[in-house]
């Protein structure tokens, strides 16, 4: 990845030389930068490093994931530590999905302008404006399919003039999609089984005793998704 | 396009299904059908009288760009409220070079809009395109006997320049209605405010100016208030319950204008609630 080539930035409005060809958050790494938080799977896929950029001479900001998005040339970079956005809290089996519950739970859906600014901070193009239009009609099956890849960053809240909190709205409206639309798949009734029935206890107990090393030891020989090994 | 580029609103997506429904089905049967814009939003709900406030356009010149990109250069309504503000909307981009070219410039991942989609309310086209003729050649329910209170309120007919016909004394929705066999009576109130979105707020109010709308109709010797608002509809409804023992109140059904085309069209059953009142007045009075 180092090839010689070094390349500069500015993490909180300081110049910094950095190796080219590496990640936003590898690169404040390398200057020196520490994440307890606003870091997660590092992979793509938890949410954790949404994080907002301005490349020199541009006059828009950028969205990114810090741990997917290359260091450019000029880039102006900060690492956001959380989203401030209380999630409603709820009992989906008390609900009727046939009320539009999702603007009672979240009425603040109804002060969108349709500016689309949320649509322009998603990192993973997700047509999040759409998806509150869906919302504010309690179409759930379309608030379902649009916002699927979200990964709950949060930046569309961060941005929205009218103080949505997009993303806990679709998550809302795909838990109450799953469990009124969607067929309960059999593997899941199976393991809801196995977990009440205590199956897994004796397991967990002795995790739960083990010391760190003895933690570690089991971490390196997990086995990832064991269902492909098989079928390998 | 076989069919006219209609935008629903939130409303008729979840509280008023059945004003959606009657009007699909009356416009199907008429040979025009309906065609829902793809990727609509709401229409912003309310125009924004301030000057300055482009921000609460954007969401009907968005719609107004969808029409665009579906080929049209008109965009039907049904909700009154949805049409005041997307014809409002429509009319101030189109004179406003100024306004157009910052909307377009804060919308910059949207195709520029240049102007010119008309805004009509499915009144117009029944009145003017399909006209009283053929809606009456399409009766096989004729509402005969049953006595009609048609209500405006205020954004079918408020401002003058996007009222939908006379803003002091309009016919439109008696025109279409009136083809159907039925009586159009003569009230009063047919454009005073039901109170619209005080209801949130200060219901009271809402009821009170509810109850006027409903009194004069009743007075009028209407079985049934047609309404073309989901707003008015509700408040009306509310009033209904509220003051049923009053003045022959609770009586009254209030009813989408275009629930009552659905029924006279013989849509099978009849649009929901409206069965026992068609009961009542039509078969007994009017005869089949």
């Amino acid at each position: 990845m180092d090839d010689g080539k070094r390349t500069q930035i500015y993490i909180m409005g300081k110049a910094y030389d950095v190796p080219v060809g590496i990640t936003i958050m590898d690169a404040m790494e390398y200057a020196g930068y520490r994440f307890t938080r606003g870091a997660g799977c590092r992979s793509g896929f938890c949410g954790a490093c949404g994080t907002v950029y301005r490349k020199e001479g541009e006059y828009r900001l950028e969205f990114a994931l810090a741990c997917q998005e290359m260091v450019e040339e000029g880039m102006h970079l900060t690492q956001l530590p959380f989203t401030p956005a209380p999630r409603a809290s709820y009992a989906l089996d008390e609900l009727d999905p046939s009320e539009n519950v999702l603007l009672q739970f979240y009425p603040e859906i109804a002060r969108c302008v349709s500016c689309n600014t949320c649509t322009k901070a998603c990192p993973q193009d997700i047509e999040v404006m759409d998806y509150i239009q869906a919302a504010l009609r309690g179409d759930l099956e379309r608030v379902t399919e649009l916002s699927f890849d979200c990964i709950q960053c949060g930046l569309c809240a961060m941005r929205c003039p009218a103080d949505i909190k997009h993303y806990h709205v679709a998550q809302m409206a795909r838990r109450l999609h799953g469990v009124s639309a969607s067929p309960e798949p059999e593997h899941l009734s199976v393991r809801m089984a196995e977990l009440s029935d205590g199956t897994y206890d004796a397991e967990l107990d002795e995790l739960v005793a083990m010391d760190v090393d003895g933690l570690k030891a089991r971490y390196a020989q997990r086995r990832i998704e064991p269902a492909s090994e098989e079928g390998s | 396009m076989n069919g006219i580029p209609y935008f629903p609103g939130c409303s008729l997506k979840d509280s008023a299904r059945g004003f959606e429904s009657s009007a699909l089905f009356v416009m199907e049967t008429l040979g025009l059908p309906l065609v829902e814009l793809e990727r609509w939003n709401c229409c912003g709900t309310v125009y924004s009288l301030t000057e300055d406030d482009l921000m609460h356009h954007l969401a009907s010149v968005r719609n107004l760009i969808r029409t665009r990109e579906a080929g049209g250069d008109e965009l039907v309504a049904l909700c009154s409220m949805c049409y005041n503000t997307l014809a409002r909307v429509a009319a101030r981009v189109d004179a406003d070079a100024e306004a157009r070219e910052k909307i377009n410039a804060f919308m910059d991942e949207e195709p520029d809009y240049e102007g010119g989609v008309q805004i009509v309310h499915l009144l117009h086209v029944l009145r003017d395109r399909i006209g009283p003729d053929a809606i009456a050649e399409a009766t096989t329910r004729p509402l005969d006997g049953l006595s009609v209170a048609t209500y405006y309120g205020c954004t079918l007919v408020r401002p003058k320049s996007v009222s939908v016909d006379d803003s002091e004394n309009p016919t439109a929705m008696g025109d279409v209605l009136d083809a159907t066999g039925a009586t159009i009576v003569d009230f009063p109130f047919a454009t005073e405010c039901c109170g619209t979105y005080q209801v949130v707020d200060r219901p009271d109010l809402s009821l009170e100016r509810s109850y006027r709308v409903l009194h004069s109709a009743a007075r009028a010797g209407a079985h049934v208030v047609a309404t073309a608002c989901p707003l008015c509809q509700h408040n009306l409804e509310q009033a209904r319950d509220r003051f049923a023992e009053s003045d022959g109140i609770g009586a009254l059904t209030v009813a989408y204008f275009t629930e009552l085309l659905a029924a006279a069209l013989g849509a099978d059953p009849p649009p929901e609630g409206l069965g026992p009142m068609l009961e009542i007045h039509v078969t007994a009075e009017g005869g089949a």
